[in-house]
């Protein structure tokens, strides 16, 4: 079998550090300026730093270049690109086709992840960005397990698949918690909370708890639930898909850690043999679920839920 | 920089300035009467939903007859149609798109609206006659995306909502591509495409039809400190709201004309045809006598009156004139009744007699009195006198939907104008 890429968000560089040690393959950093909803921010030169560590250790990284772009930020795409290719980073993640335009103009060769999130919805588009620089689609992950491996089927680009943590299903270019505390009169809210990352909607009729925030690119609502598949990975395995990806925003440190060391354990199990994985994913599960925090249930995700329209 | 094609905006005509790159005014339809109201009361071209593809799921829906229809009656008056086919198609969204798109060719359609980038590919290759119009699902913001698209040979783009003024203006200068643009309505607060909470919440996927706007609903919002939740709010407080005022940019027509966007889009394919007819028609007047004499142009306050009729939300710029505040959210109020209600649809005038015959679309009575409004006539308001059936009984109350009935009405009328009340 082969393996599927661990790929996580690391926070800081120290954390970078913890999560080689605990069996990353892949780590993917940037800054808000160009990347959306990272888990920490990496400045160009931290990113070097970073990509140091990770190539030392044998490991790869790829850059966040995914944000919804005006043009305020667009001439500033190439420039940056440059860069990463100077560092070396080994790919760059990209929602916006600006990226492809930007990416010609700078005459750099590092390659491209689609990941547009909501919208990557079927096999057709990620062959489709694949014809025009991408090497890796990553899906959205409101498709369900069967959609996921009939898109792995058909897929010409490698396929990349959100196997753990929360996942964002709302973004508005308005700084909606800024508006609603100007509304009720409340301007020094604003400004002790304008990087706050501890809030959460409350939605009474479903009793569920939705993450907020607001950053340079806008407001970001989160899932009320942490997916967690590291019990029902055998398919995804047997279909060959390309990368697992470990979602760590909003989480702790130590928190990725722990769940990075089990989707390891998990990952080369199987790898041994199916039955290996098997006979230790109830324990994996119950690892992870002891230091789940108390107010983020876990669930599946959109695995195994029927979606209608 | 070199002058596109684009930039020929004006030209002096008689010592007059007058715009020569008129925009397209783009109305939405529900079904096929909406349309024909959309095309008479002056629309350019009319946006509608097929019965595959298509985001709004449970708006009108038009079958590929009905489509055929809605072209040939605007054709006679030189409209187009364009159909959305928006939806980010899953796996099982693929069959029958080839013979969709070759029967949307067929029928006439002029163009689709298109997200994603399966269906603009199927529809060069089944269907080349169709426009290719980039939907405001992809959310594009920027003039390098606009350089993209245009590269791979679409006609034209639907920017975001996020997008102003200079930032369209910059698109125009850079890339030679038709840019559409949303002048009114309902708008989503979140990047088009972008949001799934109907998903999460009501498991309908939003981007394929089943938004269910949970982004208007009340939330309360806290904070966890200490590993303790905390009210953000005090006793008294709106709740924690998203829902955005919609979208009017009546009075910023002559600033948009000037940018040379090509088509002025009003949002609102689930909207009455009282809605249609109102907006439509006021926007026409206004592009209208803009582009006849520019430099003299002064909007009325009787068409900024005129579309507050039909509106069921307070109303704001949002990002066409700058980043929109808080002022342009609506905190403790879920929309309201519109100020007047459609009441009756002319279907003819006999001007020997006086007689006005009516259909009725909404309660009314002897002693009420209405407004008139149609591209024929200026609005006028009358009391309504005695009102016989089709049977020349005399009526206390035109009571029910459709019913024809018949009064006395000294102005003139054409068929197809309509008949709105005051609700008091």
């Amino acid at each position: 079998m082969k393996k599927p890429e661990l790929l996580v968000t690391p926070q800081s560089i120290a954390h970078v550090k913890a999560l080689i040690q605990a069996g990353a393959d892949a780590f993917l950093i940037g800054e808000q300026q160009f990347g959306l909803r990272l888990a920490g921010e990496f400045t160009i030169e931290q990113v070097a730093e970073a990509t140091t560590l990770i190539h030392d250790a044998g490991k790869k990284v790829y850059v966040a270049m995914n944000a919804i772009f005006h043009n305020d930020r667009v001439d500033g795409l190439a420039p940056y690109m440059r860069k990463l290719a100077k560092i070396g980073v080994d790919g760059i993640v990209f929602g916006d086709p600006a990226v492809i335009i930007a990416k010609r103009e700078a005459e750099v060769d590092i390659p491209l992840h689609w990941s547009p999130e909501t919208i990557a919805t079927n096999w057709f588009q990620a062959n489709y960005w694949g014809k025009r620089g991408a090497t890796r689609a990553v899906l959205a992950r409101e498709l369900s397990m069967e959609e996921i491996i009939e898109i792995k089927e058909n897929a010409e680009v490698e396929i990349q698949v959100q196997v753990h943590g929360m996942t964002c299903m709302f973004q508005s270019k308005r700084p909606l918690l800024g508006h609603y505390f100007m509304y009720e009169g409340k301007a020094m809210e604003v400004e002790n909370r304008k990087s706050a990352r501890n809030m959460y909607l409350y939605d009474k009729e479903r009793n569920s708890r939705y993450p907020i925030y607001e950053d340079l690119n806008g407001t970001h609502i989160y899932s009320p639930n942490d997916m967690c598949i590291i019990d029902e990975l055998d398919e995804l395995f047997e279909a060959e898909i390309d990368a697992f990806k470990i979602e760590g925003v909003l989480q702790s440190e130590e928190y990725v850690v722990t769940v990075t060391e089990c989707y390891r354990k998990a990952i080369d199990a199987y790898a041994e043999s199916p039955d290996t994985y098997f006979d230790i994913k109830e324990e994996l599960l119950a690892k992870i679920e002891e230091i789940q925090p108390e107010l983020r249930p876990l669930d599946t995700g959109f695995f195994f839920k029927e979606t209608v329209y | 920089m070199t002058l596109l094609q684009n930039d020929h905006i004006s030209e002096i005509r008689d010592g007059k300035r007058v715009i020569v790159k008129k925009p397209e005014l783009l109305a939405p339809a529900g079904n096929l009467e909406k349309l024909k109201i959309a095309v008479h009361y002056g629309a350019d071209a009319v946006f509608i939903g097929g019965q595959e593809f298509g985001l709004r799921s449970n708006a009108g829906n038009f079958s590929i007859e009905e489509i055929h229809e809605g072209v040939e009656f605007a054709k006679k008056y030189g409209a187009r149609i364009y159909v959305t086919t928006n939806i980010f198609a899953h796996n099982d969204n693929m069959d029958g798109l080839e013979d969709y798109l070759r029967a949307l060719e067929n029928a006439g359609a002029a163009g689709i609206i298109v997200a994603d980038p399966l269906i603009i590919e199927t529809s060069k290759k089944v269907a080349p006659k169709l426009e290719i119009h980039l939907s405001t699902q992809q959310s594009l913001s920027n003039w390098k995306a606009v350089q993209y698209w245009k590269e791979e040979g679409l006609q034209r783009v639907v920017l975001a909502r996020e997008t102003g003024a200079e930032e369209i203006k910059l698109m125009k200068e850079k890339v030679d591509i038709e840019i559409e643009s949303f002048v009114h309505g309902a708008m989503c607060i979140a990047y088009s495409g972008r949001c799934v909470l109907s998903n999460h919440m009501t498991a309908r996927d939003s981007n394929r039809g089943g938004c269910c706007q949970s982004c208007r609903w009340d939330y309360d919002l806290y904070a966890v400190e200490d590993g303790e939740s905390k009210p953000l709010f005090d006793k008294g407080d709106e709740a924690f709201a998203m829902s955005p005022k919609d979208l009017k940019l009546i009075e910023s027509i002559p600033k948009i004309i000037e940018l040379g966007i090509d088509s002025l889009k009003v949002e609102g394919r689930m909207k009455s045809i009282h809605y249609v007819a109102t907006v439509v028609s006021v926007y026409r007047k206004v592009i209208d006598a803009y582009c006849a004499d520019p430099d003299h142009f002064k909007i009325k306050r009787e068409w900024l009156e005129e579309l507050d009729k039909c509106a069921n939300r307070e109303t704001a710029s949002s990002y066409f004139e700058g980043e929109p505040g808080y002022e342009q959210q609506m905190f403790g109020v879920h929309g309201k009744q519109t100020k007047f209600d459609f009441v009756g649809m002319v279907l003819d005038y006999d001007e020997e007699t006086k007689m006005v015959t009516l259909q009725q679309r909404n309660y009314f009575k002897p002693g009420d009195e209405v407004e008139f409004f149609g591209p024929e006539i200026e609005n006028f308001t009358v009391v309504i006198n005695e009102v016989w059936d089709e049977d020349g009984e005399s009526l206390d109350a035109a009571r029910h939907p459709l019913q024809i009935v018949r009064f006395k009405c000294e102005h003139k009328l054409y068929p197809h104008n309509m008949m709105r009340k005051e609700m008091r």
